[in-house]
């Protein structure tokens, strides 16, 4: 022991010293990387039981430090097989379909044990999946129907945040689609299997995937996504209203909301239709192809009249703004000063859209309420508009004039200098 | 005796004015082909004049300061009687005056007028084209609207660039780090005060100097006028070529008045420091060509940052340019040749790369 006989040297310190060194850096190598034998081989082997090491590395599980053995057990720090997949050691082999939906619950509906890694998360997707038509089948021996994986995926499965997530908003529809769309495989099932058709031709898909709106609805906005289920036909007001509750509170106070629950109709799936809800028109009102009235309605009675009201109010507002715009479009572009009454624009336009929301009470007095108040303010940009341009013309006159008298003023200095250079 | 005569006779008793106006009754203005560049100077000082008197009419109404400078311009070409004109022709008055200003100090560069006895008059002449250009950057900011906000941000951030003293110039530039109504309210001392100010002061010693100096004759002409002297044709400056600039002054009104009216000068939206920067934001057309080519210059040259070296290079290039009669030697012929070669290369230097920086997305 040189050390503690104090007759170490400069060699032997630096021996030390290295070899200390070497002892730390391998273990901060080591620490910290826990051997996985399944992926040893399995990253090697074709589909199905394949899993590549890329692919388990984008999977949020492995990223939150999961592994194989947590959901397939077995003993992953074993080089050996037959050691690694041993039943003693608790190895379960391929998950059983019918087993997907308590493994994941065995974890995912015990908020202690997920609130170390996202307290935020909700831990009752198991007891919501119980509730949905998917899981009523499921347990009633259907083992078609979806399950987690099959909306999550497995081994690649990312946070629904993750534009690549199969249940990011903007891929939902997709991920549904893959069998909701798929005739052969939805036989024997009374569900039309075009939803997915519609929904691409709709309004909110052009939200959503178009404009890149992600708050607009998909399939499980409306519902729902672990407990899902059609909505019932008393209860597609509820769903709409989450985000259309203007509208919805019109619709409360309307007399078709009585004689839709009456006759047991589907409130506004009636006239804007369900999966397929194209952009509203006001020639929803109208008497042509889109009209909705006239399905219910006959011409000519109370209701007719009443709709043929205010179809033309609408238009009329409509128009309204759109004269307004024109005139302060051509006095801008003249370079007149309009901008205060371009802002006012938006509020005539803002009482056309709040009109059409009043639309739903059914209430003529209502809406004309909202007509009456867009149109002051439309005319009244109207005016400035028409001021702006006869000042425009004003300007100009003047112009002409200053012109006039400046070439009147030039010619007389011309005149002026030839006499007196003559 | 008219009460005209009676006017001057009482001045001249005072302090001679006859004595005083001599000088003027003797100027005379060369007469050859190239004699209506000679109106380029008197058209720059006529556009200064109505820059003066409708930015003293603006004064009248407008307020500096972030919360008010537009909505106080706004009132001026909305409520204001003849507000709109007076800001219109304010606008296009200061483009039309650097326009001339460029244009003269070419003619200038082309006529060869800078050379001996005149270099202080190219020097006074191409400071007050960079005080002019100074009017135009302050001036731009005043309606604190998005586009002046901006290009103000991105032009200080260029003169940040200058080593050494960069950093401390935009700090007193902008009043601070950013762009805020404290910049407002300094570029508005620039442009009110001190500015004019300075111009006042060197359009004076222009003059005197164009005055003491007279007017520079092309050195070809020069040489066939000294040769042949009943060849020299010559025109008195009073009446006759003053006249003749007031036919011009005239006319420079009548373009100001219908550009006004035809075009009004645009007012835009109320600068908001917080959105982000309109997309393809571009300086004036009279800084474009500069702004273009420090876009053009590569990040990095050699070790030096290429910004930097780009903003080094314009002020090298702008006191050269300052400097350039110096260079003319006493032997005309010897520099000619390089200072015609490098008159046309700027002229179109400046002009294909302000067309390219306007063009350019």
């Amino acid at each position: 022991m040189v050390i503690l006989r104090n007759k170490l040297r400069p060699f032997s310190a630096a021996r030390y010293i290295g070899l200390a060194g070497f002892v730390v850096l391998a273990t901060c190598l080591c620490y910290g990387q826990t051997p996985n034998s399944c992926l040893d081989c399995h990253s090697a082997l074709p589909d199905p039981l394949g899993v590549s090491q890329d692919k388990f590395s984008q999977d949020i599980h492995s990223q939150k430090g999961l592994s194989c053995a947590s959901c397939h057990g077995g003993d992953p720090a074993s080089d050996d097989p037959d050691k690694a997949m041993s039943r003693k050691a608790g190895w379960k082999g391929k998950i059983d379909r019918k087993q997907i939906p308590q493994l994941c619950g065995s974890c995912h509906s015990d908020p202690t044990y997920i609130r170390q890694f996202n307290p935020s998360l909700r831990t009752d997707q198991l007891d919501q999946y119980h509730t949905s038509v998917h899981g009523k089948r499921f347990a009633a021996g259907d083992t078609k129907v979806a399950v987690c994986t099959d909306c999550h995926s497995v081994h690649d499965l990312r946070a629904p945040s993750d534009p690549r997530s199969t249940v990011n908003p903007v891929n939902v529809a997709n991920t549904c689609s893959r069998c909701h769309s798929d005739a052969a495989y939805m036989k024997g099932y009374s569900v039309p299997t075009d939803q997915f058709a519609k929904y691409s031709t709709s309004v909110h898909h052009d939200a959503l995937a178009v404009r890149g709106d992600l708050s607009a609805p998909t399939c499980s906005t409306c519902h729902g996504n672990h407990g899902a289920a059609p909505p019932g036909l008393d209860k597609v007001q509820n769903v709409c209203s989450n985000c259309h509750a203007f509208q919805a509170q019109m619709y409360e106070k309307s007399s078709h909301k009585k004689a839709f629950e009456a006759a047991s109709l589907p409130g506004c799936v009636v006239c804007h239709s369900n999966h397929g809800i194209s952009h509203p028109t006001d020639a929803k009102l109208g008497t042509g192809p889109d009209a909705v009235c006239m399905q219910c309605h006959n011409p000519g009675d109370a209701c007719d009249q009443a709709r043929a009201g205010l179809r033309s109010s609408l238009s009329r507002l409509d128009e309204a703004v759109k004269r307004a715009d024109q005139v302060l479009r051509v006095a801008e572009s003249s370079g007149m000063e309009v901008s205060e009454a371009r802002l006012g624009q938006d509020q005539a336009r803002d009482s056309l859209t709040k009109a059409r929301v009043t639309i739903h009470s059914f209430r003529t007095d209502l809406v004309d309420q909202d007509i009456q108040a867009g149109l002051k303010v439309a005319e009244r940009n109207l005016q400035a508009g028409k001021k702006a341009m006869v000042e425009r013309n004003y300007r100009r006159v003047g112009l002409g004039m200053s012109l006039i008298a400046i070439g009147i003023v030039l010619a007389g200095l011309r005149l002026y200098i030839k006499k007196i250079e003559s | 005796m008219s009460p005209l005569r009676n006017v001057r006779n009482w001045l001249d008793e005072r302090f001679g004015w006859d004595d005083l106006i001599a000088p003027l009754r003797k100027k005379t203005v060369p007469l050859h082909r190239l004699s209506y560049w000679y109106f380029l100077g008197g058209i720059t000082l006529f556009l200064f004049v109505i820059q003066v008197l409708t930015g003293i009419l603006l004064l009248l109404y407008y307020r500096p300061g972030a919360n008010e400078a537009f909505e106080s311009v706004q009132y001026i070409m909305t409520q204001v009687q003849f507000g709109w004109l007076i800001r219109s022709i304010h606008s296009w008055s200061a483009n039309l005056m650097i326009f001339t200003a460029f244009a003269h100090m070419f003619s200038v560069l082309f006529l060869k007028a800078y050379r001996k006895p005149r270099e202080l008059t190219w020097v006074s002449g191409v400071i007050l084209l960079f005080l002019v250009m100074g009017f135009g950057f302050s001036g731009y900011l005043l309606p604190w609207n998005t586009l002046a906000f901006f290009a103000t941000k991105v032009g200080t951030e260029i003169t940040g660039q200058v080593p050494v003293i960069g950093k401390p110039l935009v700090i007193f530039l902008r009043g601070g780090e950013e762009v805020t109504g404290a910049t407002l309210t300094r570029f508005f001392g620039f442009h009110v005060a001190v500015l004019p100010g300075l111009a006042t002061l060197l359009i004076t010693l222009h003059l005197l100097l164009v005055q003491r100096l007279g007017i520079s004759v092309p050195p070809k002409l020069e040489v066939e006028w000294s040769a042949n002297p009943s060849a020299k044709r010559e025109m008195k400056f009073f009446p006759n070529f003053l006249l003749r600039e007031l036919m011009a002054w005239y006319i420079a009104l009548g373009v100001l008045g219908a550009l006004a009216a035809i075009f009004p000068w645009n007012l835009g939206v109320k600068a908001d420091p917080f959105t982000s920067a309109p997309a393809g934001i571009k300086p004036e057309w009279y800084f474009l060509f500069m702004f273009q080519t420090l876009k053009l210059i590569p990040p990095k040259v050699w070790l030096i940052d290429g910004e930097v070296l780009g903003v080094l290079a314009f002020g090298l290039v702008g006191l050269l340019w300052l400097l350039l009669p110096f260079f003319e030697s006493d032997h005309p012929s010897r520099t000619k040749r390089w200072i015609t070669g490098l008159a046309v290369f700027a002229l179109a230097y400046v002009a294909g790369m302000s067309l390219y920086g306007h063009l350019a997305k």
